[in-house]
């Protein structure tokens, strides 16, 4: 079977204005989202504690608030949890708080309440102001570190414009997924973090298979009497590789789609992450990486004139 | 077709074999002759497992403070040996201020002080004044003293549960780590761990006025603490005591602590019983002191204060209060196992009840199942025989992932789960590669068996290039990740490198063994 036909000839460097200014869209509304509403951070980041519970029987949201207000936790976030009988409470760490006494008083208001056979303690997370601020400054500095060694990596073994044009794939990546969790609300939380680094890694595996054959075409380019541009040289490979391309996106996505579904309410927005990165992710070591790659070099002949206004896009 | 050298064969066979033993201890028990290094499961993380996770902070800035204080204590001692008056004996934070009364014996001061001060370094701002501050090696020392201490303090709370398998082991420089698999009751060992137990016998100051004492003129080197809130005629109070502050007997000299049952209030009780030292100097106290009170003091409140009727020789003490069996019991527990150097307090904790437990692990074998069923079906319809060939390299890799991650004793989590499914996903992109490129050779026309030597050859720098990418955003995952996302990233690590060496070497393995037989092979089932 081939639903990819070997001989496509698509025009995907010919249209990369139309794709920057989707590009341009994109990052426009994740940053404006990201600075309007911001992220949902999870008590990771922002400390707190968090305590999951199930009911024998769904209970009312304000029966749950009800039996924790005493406790002084009136304004905690109480939500559902995957089913109607599950319920997250998630609250603030108050001054100098200890979490035994948060989640112990939680636990304790809802037994009194419900009865104590009546619920069952699934998770407690408690994070400590000082380790959520830790954890923030970790997956800050992961991000980075990753990209300057995908930097140091891609230049050794491909051109610096390469490993930029890599760098600027990722950075596209990263604001959009991000971005999409600030619209959607959806939990920032640790897990999230291993999700973006694997989206970087995902993503650049494409665009590094985009490379590879566009230093094998450009070789091979070099060794004729009349070389083409390079753009018509970078346009035939990401042809080439588009089948390549698009059936690893599937593959993954099945997977990914599994764990989405299947995985469970703990795992689901670290999924939601994986599927909106090997979207981006694919979108991009098509339309980001080596549009910036060429843009980025002054080997080929091109107008000055269009150089320069793609500079200058964001 | 380049010929399949013969010695990859046997590597594969060796691998092939040793992931089947590695990862047959997770199916059954392992048959006695089994090769150790061969024998262990896989560990469930407590994410999966069920139990307690907790991290602590040592207070270690509270340990060097009070080992300074400590330090007050000989001075005194050492000062008053030599009669050398003094007007001030101070301490802050890491440092000791001797303040003399007579400039003469500023010498004979600056003498013994150097002498029995060897952990400081002393400096002598002003004739009568000298600085003792705690030399940096000594400062690291005890802060490193009261962490060790405080682990070992914990492991013999945690024992006292019963339960299996705990760990407890040192995290960066001030933090400790506690993992309590299996048990369900947080708040119960949150208490446990967190009780500082510092148990103290001091003597009660008879002579002394309470009642000046309390209005703010305590006589010196005296103390007032407190007995716990009571509540009586619907008031709430606290009794005060004025209290000698010298500690006379401390826990440290405490050999065992059990339950009893007092005879006089038929209440249940601690019974102390001191280590030799203890029990000496509890004889001489008590000998010295018939018909005073002394004060048992257990986490800084005042738990009782008992008449010394008679000289006590015996060494042992009793504890009462009113406590239910389980109070008592812990009490028995933290004493037993002695008091914590420092106070140490939970900055993070996770803790997972074991059916959220049950239910992930079921959960994510649902979407292993899922997710590979989909990956096999898609494969071969699409790559039909090759396809097939890319699904017994998907299932080897799943054998040796597992086989791996038993042999280095790696721990599965609910995030190293998510890193073999996506591990199932990224394993064939190896193999598109490949059979992508060998279409690719076939529509410039060249035969089949030229077609699958160009394949392989010309796809193995991308497959490189492309896993090696990817495993440096693992490896910077597993620097910077705690627990669970630490699994994660050993999951693809491992992932990621079984994939490299099944996708290539196995189903090119595969394919010169299916080929080799045919003198001519017309077209491929690509």
């Amino acid at each position: 079977m081939q639903l990819i036909p070997s001989n496509l000839h698509i025009d995907f460097i010919g249209k990369r204005k139309f794709a920057l200014i989707i590009s341009a869209v994109m990052i426009l509304v994740s940053l404006g989202a990201l600075a309007t509403k911001g992220l949902n951070f999870g008590i990771d980041f922002t400390g707190g504690t968090l305590v999951e519970v199930k009911f024998d029987k769904a209970p009312a949201i304000v029966d749950v608030r009800e039996s924790i207000s005493p406790k002084g936790f009136g304004n905690a976030v109480i939500q559902e949890f995957g089913s109607p009988e599950e319920i997250m409470i998630r609250v603030q760490n108050k001054d100098a708080e200890n979490s035994s006494v948060i989640s112990t008083a939680i636990l304790d208001g809802l037994s009194e309440k419900f009865g104590a056979d009546a619920i069952e303690m699934r998770r407690i997370e408690f994070v400590g102001p000082q380790v959520g601020e830790e954890l923030t400054r970790a997956g800050i500095m992961a991000v980075l570190v990753s990209m300057l060694a995908i930097l140091i990596y891609v230049t050794f073994r491909f051109e610096f414009r390469f490993a930029l044009g890599a760098d600027a794939a990722l950075l596209h990546d990263i604001t959009i997924v991000l971005g999409l969790f600030a619209l959607t609300g959806k939990e920032f939380s640790l897990p999230v973090i291993a999700a973006l680094l694997t989206v970087i890694g995902y993503s650049l595996n494409d665009t590094i298979v985009v490379f590879d054959r566009v230093r094998e075409n450009f070789a091979a380019n070099r060794k004729r009497k009349n070389p083409n541009e390079e753009n018509g040289v970078v346009n035939d490979s990401i042809n080439q590789t588009i089948a390549r391309t698009m059936m690893t996106s599937v593959t993954t996505l099945l997977v990914v789609l599994a764990l989405f579904f299947l995985g469970g309410e703990v795992i689901h927005d670290f999924a939601f992450a994986l599927i909106a990165g090997i979207f981006v992710g694919t979108y991009s070591s098509i339309y980001v990486a080596s549009p910036v790659m060429l843009a980025l070099s002054g080997r080929f002949k091109s107008n000055e004139n269009e150089i320069k206004e793609m500079e200058a896009r964001p | 077709m380049h010929s399949f050298p013969r010695w990859k064969y046997g590597l594969i066979l060796t691998v092939l074999v040793v992931s089947l033993m590695g990862a047959l201890p997770n199916f059954t028990t392992a048959p006695s002759w089994w090769p150790s290094a061969l024998s262990n499961p896989m560990s469930l993380g407590l994410d999966l497992k069920g139990g307690i996770h907790l991290v602590l902070d040592v207070d270690v800035d509270k340990a060097v403070s009070h080992s300074v204080e400590e330090d007050i204590d000989t001075a005194r001692q050492v000062l008053r040996k030599d009669r050398i008056r003094y007007s001030k004996l101070a301490s802050d934070g890491n440092s000791l201020t001797i303040v003399i009364k007579e400039a003469t014996d500023a010498d004979a001061a600056a003498k013994i002080i150097a002498e029995n001060f060897s952990t400081y370094d002393i400096s002598n701002p002003a004739a009568d004044t000298f600085v003792l501050n705690l030399k940096p090696a000594n400062d690291k020392e005890i802060r490193k003293f009261a962490v060790d201490q405080s682990i070992e303090v914990i492991r013999g709370r945690i024992d006292a549960l019963g339960t299996t398998e705990p760990v407890i082991v040192k995290q960066g420089e001030r933090r400790i780590l506690v993992q309590i698999p299996g048990y369900e009751d947080t708040t119960h060992a949150k208490q446990l761990i967190g009780r500082t137990a510092q148990l103290e016998f001091k003597l009660v100051d008879e002579k002394g006025d309470l009642e000046k004492a309390l209005s703010g003129r305590i006589p010196p080197g005296d103390i007032i603490m407190y007995a716990p809130e009571q509540t009586r005629n619907g008031k709430s109070f606290r009794q005060p005591y004025l209290l000698k502050k010298h500690t006379e007997l401390s826990g440290n000299e405490i050999a065992d602590a059990r339950v009893s049952i007092d005879s006089r209030f038929n209440e249940y009780a601690v019974t102390l019983k001191f280590n030799s030292k203890g029990a000496r100097k509890f004889d001489k106290l008590t000998a010295a002191h018939v018909g005073e009170r002394f004060a048992i003091i257990l986490e800084g409140t005042v738990n009782s204060a008992p008449v010394i009727r008679e000289r006590i020789a015996g060494g042992s003490a009793q504890i009462t209060g009113s406590f239910s069996p389980e109070e008592a019991r812990d009490l028995a527990i933290v004493l037993r196992a002695g008091a914590l150097p420092a106070p140490v307090k939970v900055v993070e904790e996770r803790s997972i009840g074991p059916s959220l437990g049950q239910d992930s692990i079921d959960q994510g074998l649902n979407s292993i199942i899922i997710g590979s069923i989909l990956v096999l079906i898609f494969m071969g319809v699409y790559y039909r025989m090759f396809g097939m060939v890319a699904n017994v390299a998907l299932a080897f890799n799943m054998l040796l992932i597992l086989a791996a991650m038993s042999i280095i004793g790696g721990t599965m989590t609910l995030p190293g789960i998510a890193g073999i499914v996506l591990t199932i996903g990224m394993a064939v992109d190896a193999n598109v590669l490949i059979f992508e490129r060998i279409r690719e050779e076939l529509a410039l026309g060249k035969t089949p068996l030229a077609a699958i030597d160009g394949g392989y050859d010309k796809a193995f720098s991308t497959i490189i290039d492309a896993n090696i990418t990817t495993l440096i955003a693992a490896i910077v995952l597993f620097q910077f990740g705690s627990g669970p996302v630490k699994g994660f990233a050993v999951t693809l690590s491992v992932g990621i490198l079984a994939s490299m060496f099944t996708a290539i070497t196995v189903t090119r393995a595969i394919i010169a063994l299916s080929t080799a037989k045919r003198a001519r092979i017309e077209k491929l089932s690509i």
